[in-house]
């Protein structure tokens, strides 16, 4: 036998695989109860390998029908299982909440029985805290593929964002690993919530009060490096997904091998792909908030990235045409992409530069990577022609420093919750 | 010249007003407990008069509207002599000139002022975080912090706010004061003598019956939720300063 702390140690271990702890981008303001999930998202720990925690993640359960070779809850996997009750979801978020442990809760569950069957107790949890509990703190729902539509929509009424992961980046792999799921099991809920979320849209501009739903929109999740993908690939199928479902985040998480029994899989030992996966995450961001179109940093003829330097930096050193880029005199398009230079730096540097030209000991202490930057960039007084000449020297000085210390520059430019994934601009 | 004000932003703000009056722009504003009293300094108390500390808070008012004070307000809650003293003379040459611009950050007093700010509002937005409240027998949810800044202030009504249907007090050991808030109102509240003379006193309060089980709870899912595979202390501590685990139920 074991007690509730067994259960709650089991239940957060299998659900800790999922990265995503956003608490960020809901919209509930506190109307007469606990709780509000209106700013911009809290950590309120870190565990000890460097990852925000925001939500109490958990599963409901770790049972599971389904046999995916990457999950630690696989039905063939010889693991201890367990299973809560509604009742104790709601009363340890509850707990959780009123102590300031937490910003919400993320429930997700193996599927037990049947699709139908689990999303209902997902969905009597939610019901249960926003009805009878009055909290409007941030509830993140795992989606379950296969339930039915009518439980899905009744969900989206009382959780702030919605997720069902990819997994694996592309179909073929995912066939090869888990032959019982498809790239279009995930689609299809992925698409009724979304179509949901555009109707109301629409019913907004003449209805003036329409429910919240899903108001922080949906993520979804990919594992890198289970089976054979480029970044090209992954990223191509991220930014579909972005576009076609409106994502409002794509997780990559480093696989980490738990399945001694397949041979498919990384051997159980191998060390998650940590530095490719935040390369990752820093293209994700340069396409989504740099500018940056998917071709110039993967394409066909470069289908992965360098894991010794950024992909903004490697993207400068290919392009040696574009520098130096004047911050006196060039947009604030051009000087965000300046490597070691980021938005909130080049914000300032816009702004500044109406009082008068910058010099270089001014535009030092506005928070740049000086020491990446001063390669690509030309203040009013540079030395002007030292510039980009060199392109291989360039890399060989930048590559060779040991990077750490810019991290504190670069994680500014990151919202909190999000920055343990991203250093390095 | 030493200024010494009574520790208040109101006090502060006289300062400023004091220092216009009687020509003194070189004065350096403080508060009697930060200075040396062993050092020969020249000094006056100032005193706090609410019409004086209207009259500056309407003429910034006009000059930079609520935005810039409220950067003001948090530059005075870093809670140090060297913050103090520059916001001063920022206010001092916002009065006397025309042009000076907060956006202005070639200047190195106006980039010190923004920096000094996101210093403050870093620690605002972790303290946000960490706190933790423990249930006593009261059902009232307590919270020790000790900021570094005096964030207090600025973190209240967020927490009004988020926990308004439970009872709760924030209460900062280092500057012996806290905010209680009772369902109604908040108010704020200060060491009483026997809290100073035992400090071991205030923890003595009895709990809540299941406030130990939550308590064990939080630490048991705190160590399930890492992965050991991604181990990173040294983001870790990043994140969670040492400082800090004091009162931060998982860590202790
Ligand atoms: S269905 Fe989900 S929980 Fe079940 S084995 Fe597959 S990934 Fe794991």
């Amino acid at each position: 036998m074991f007690d509730f702390g067994d259960k709650l140690q089991i239940l957060a271990d299998a659900a800790k695989y999922d990265v995503s702890c956003s608490s960020s981008g809901g919209k509930r303001k506190n109307i007469g109860g606990i709780g509000d999930s209106s700013s911009s998202g809290i950590c309120h720990t870190y565990t000890e390998d460097g990852r925000c925690v925001s939500l109490l993640k958990i599963l409901m359960t770790n049972y599971c029908i389904f046999d995916c070779a990457f999950c630690v809850s696989r039905k063939s996997n010889d693991v201890q299982r367990a299973a809560f009750s509604v009742k104790e979801v709601v009363e340890l978020t509850m707990n959780f909440y009123r102590r300031n442990y937490i910003e919400g809760l993320f429930l997700s569950s193996g599927i037990f029985k049947s699709a139908d069957y689990t999303m209902e107790r997902l969905m009597l949890v939610v019901k249960k805290l926003r009805t009878e509990e009055k909290f409007h703190g941030y509830i993140h729902l795992k989606a379950i593929p296969g339930a039915s539509e009518a439980l899905l929509k009744e969900a989206g009424l009382y959780v702030d964002r919605m997720s069902v992961n990819l997994e694996i980046p592309t179909e073929e792999g995912l066939k090869l690993v888990a032959p019982e799921k498809d790239h279009q099991s995930v689609r299809e809920p992925l698409q009724t919530i979304k179509t949901e979320i555009m109707a109301l849209k629409e019913e907004k501009k003449t209805i003036k009060k329409v429910p919240l739903f899903v108001p922080a929109g949906q993520s979804t999740q990919m594992v890198i490096g289970a089976t054979g993908e480029s970044d090209l690939d992954i990223m191509g199928t991220a930014n579909e997904f972005y576009k076609t479902y409106n994502l409002k985040r794509v997780y990559y998480s480093g696989y980490i091998p738990i399945n001694p029994k397949d041979s498919l899989l990384p051997q159980v030992g191998t060390a998650p792909p940590l530095q490719r996966e935040n390369r990752l995450y820093q293209t994700d961001w340069l396409l989504r908030f740099y500018g940056f179109s998917l071709h110039e940093i993967l394409n066909t003829k470069h289908q992965n990235l360098e894991l010794d330097m950024d992909p903004k930096l490697a993207w400068a050193i290919r392009n040696p045409q574009f520098f130096p880029i004047d911050i006196n005199t060039a947009s604030y398009q051009w000087i965000i992409r300046i490597p070691g230079v980021g938005r909130q730096s080049a914000n300032k540097i816009v702004q500044a530069r109406n009082f008068g030209k910058l010099r270089e000991d001014q535009v030092k202490k506005m928070g740049i990577a000086f020491n990446r930057a001063k390669y690509f960039m030309s203040c009013a007084d540079s030395v002007f022609g030292l510039g980009f000449l060199y392109p291989e020297q360039v890399k060989k000085a930048l590559v060779k420093q040991p990077l750490i210390g810019e991290a504190s520059n670069s994680s500014r430019l990151i919202s909190e919750v999000d920055s343990y994934q991203l250093t390095l601009f | 010249m030493y200024y010494i004000f009574d520790g208040t932003y109101a006090g502060y703000i006289c300062c400023v007003f004091e220092a216009f009056s009687r020509k003194e722009i070189d004065a350096r504003p403080t508060r009697l407990d930060l200075i040396q009293t062993t050092l020969f300094f020249e000094s006056r108390s100032i005193e706090t008069h609410p019409e004086r500390f209207q009259r500056v808070f309407q003429a910034m008012e006009k000059k930079i509207g609520h935005a810039g004070m409220k950067l003001f307000y948090q530059n005075f809650l870093a809670d140090e002599e060297k913050a103090w003293l520059n916001g001063f003379q920022l206010l001092i040459k916002l009065f006397q000139s025309e042009t000076l611009d907060l956006k202005n950050y070639g200047d190195p007093q106006i980039l010190q002022f923004h920096q000094t700010i996101k210093k403050v509002n870093r620690e605002r937005h972790r303290m946000k975080a960490f706190v933790r409240f423990m249930k006593d027998a009261n059902e009232l949810y307590t919270a020790i912090i000790e900021p570094d800044f005096n964030v207090l202030p600025l973190i209240i009504d967020f927490f009004r706010n988020r926990y308004a249907d439970q009872p709760w007090l924030i209460y900062d050991i280092r500057r012996q004061y806290g905010y209680h808030y009772n369902l109604k109102e908040m108010q704020e509240v200060f060491s009483t003598a026997e809290m100073l003379t035992d400090e071991s006193q205030s923890l003595q309060v009895s709990l809540d019956l299941k406030e130990e089980e939550y308590q064990i709870l939080w630490k048991k899912y705190f160590k399930s939720t890492n992965i050991e595979q991604r181990k990173n202390l040294k983001l870790h501590i990043r994140h969670v300063p040492q400082r800090y685990w004091k009162y931060l139920t998982e860590k202790t």
